[in-house]
């Protein structure tokens, strides 16, 4: 494990009301895949330290330095570009989305009070378990709660810059994202999700499913995700995919505790899962 | 150092000599878990210790509930950097259960249903530093965090204590376990910081 390192704020903007995106740039990043987290730490003047764990939602990242994947930068264009250095000598620019805790020390600090060209320090990656790799070739479903959609959100851009590096063939892996939010307004990188360059990826899927309150048009009701849309919203077992599940406690015990009733075997859905019980 | 992040300030709440380096305080006892909880029926479950010699000793939960419970008190602490005070549960001491077999192999490995496994050193399962827990703040252990039993060492990280605890191998042989093969640390001594290795 590389000891802490540097990290400066060069981007920053809102997700939602209560979540913020932050760009950092870090010199000799190791690299990271799709999925892994990253320690933060804070150190006020007087030396006063706090360190907290957040997920990468930039794509995968090779090792500053190193070369970057064929297409792996701009794959779903714009802001989502930060999977890739881009950054100068030999660092990387690896993104975080933090959501404001009621009870935070670390993240209202990092929602409200981290400046542009302000520095703190990171140390990982961390994990390897909850990640996908674009050698992968079975076919995935992401399954989201709430603000568990960042590391799924490093999945997609991975595989979007996969499929942009592939040529016409495509990579042989869909993917499929089930994002299950209170209400659009909390829609994490809805712009992204909703961009015509993230539909073209056609072996993409995107759905959402609202428990609070919908967009005005939509076709379903408000309310949790019942079984029944999970089987109808998710890749089939018969296709044998691996299921990565984030989210809240009780929404990641329930959802999945349904696909393993559903027919998919237990070592084939991944869970990440934050709160208690 | 010189790394300072302008205006942070935060809560020194977590100057408890109580709290390991690096760890903060919470109340809720998060849920953690590679993969979804396994259900598992009292009828069905068992649990073994495995010498190192072969020997092989097993209870089932009657027998498992006809030894010498302890009533235990403890702080845990998860590398994710929580820690919990105070937290009651009722448990078997390893110590009952390796009555009568030769720990004095350095290496053990704790195997549980759904597949986890992690790699502790055997003598962090003994001296009354580890036991089968069954029973959290009074009530039957959630499966979600671990029930029927899991494994509780709180001496060491949370992930060292293994959910669903099913079968526990002494070695001659070290050999890392699941976490551990993803670059957790080996012994995970939250007093020494041994988050990674």
């Amino acid at each position: 494990m590389v000891d802490w390192q540097v990290a400066k704020l060069v981007e920053a903007h809102d997700e939602t009301a209560t979540a913020r995106t932050l760009t950092f740039e870090i010199a000799g990043w190791p690299g990271h895949l799709a999925g892994q987290h990253v320690d933060v730490r804070v150190t006020a003047p007087d030396g006063y330290q706090a360190s907290r764990e957040y997920s990468i939602a930039s794509g995968a990242a090779p090792a500053a330095g190193a070369a970057p994947a064929a297409g792996a930068a701009d794959a779903m264009g714009g802001a989502g570009a930060t999977s890739t250095s881009g950054a100068p000598g030999g660092s990387t620019l690896v993104e975080l989305s933090v959501e404001e805790l009621d009870d935070g020390e670390v993240s209202p600090y990092l929602v409200r009070g981290l400046e542009l060209g302000d520095h703190l320090e990171v140390r990982g990656p961390v994990g390897g378990y909850f990640v996908w790799e674009p050698s992968q070739s079975e076919p995935v479903q992401l399954i989201a709660g709430g603000s568990g959609v960042v590391p799924l959100m490093s999945m997609l851009r991975t595989h979007g810059a996969a499929v942009a590096g592939a040529g016409p063939a495509g990579h042989p892996s869909p993917m499929r994202l089930l994002y299950s939010v209170r209400a659009p307004e909390y829609v994490f990188y809805g712009d992204e999700l909703r961009r015509p360059a993230a539909l073209a990826d056609t072996s993409m899927t995107i759905d959402f499913v609202y428990t609070r309150e919908a967009p005005s048009g939509a076709d379903r009701s408000v309310g949790r995700l019942t079984r029944a849309e999970l089987e109808t919203l998710s890749l089939p077992v018969a296709g044998n995919p691996l299921t990565y599940v984030c989210g809240p406690n009780g929404f990641v015990e329930q959802i999945a505790g349904w696909l393993v009733e559903l027919g998919h075997p237990a070592e084939r859905v991944r869970t990440e899962r934050f709160g208690g019980v | 150092m010189g790394i300072f992040s302008p205006g942070f300030v935060g809560r020194r709440r977590d100057k408890n000599p109580m709290l390991p380096p690096g760890q903060y305080e919470v109340t809720d006892f998060p849920v953690l878990s590679a993969g979804p909880t396994p259900t598992i029926e009292l009828s069905d479950w068992a649990f073994s210790i495995r010498a190192a010699n072969g020997d092989l000793k097993a209870w089932n939960w009657q027998t498992l509930m006809a030894q010498p419970i302890d009533d235990i008190t403890v702080d845990l602490h998860c590398v994710t950097r929580w820690s919990q005070f105070g937290m009651g549960w009722r448990g078997v001491s390893l110590d009952r259960l390796f009555d009568g077999v030769d720990t004095s192999t350095e290496y053990a490995m704790a195997s549980c249903y759904g597949g986890y496994t992690t790699n502790i050193r055997t003598a962090d399962l003994v001296n009354g530093q580890a036991w089968i827990a069954f029973q959290f703040d009074g009530e039957d252990l959630a499966p979600a965090h671990g029930g029927p039993a899991r494994l509780l060492i709180p001496h060491l990280y949370l992930w060292k204590s293994a959910k669903w605890v099913k079968n526990i191998t002494l070695m001659n042989h070290h050999q890392l376990g699941f976490w551990e093969n993803y670059g957790y640390h080996d012994v995970g001594d939250p007093w020494k910081e041994e988050r990674y290795s």
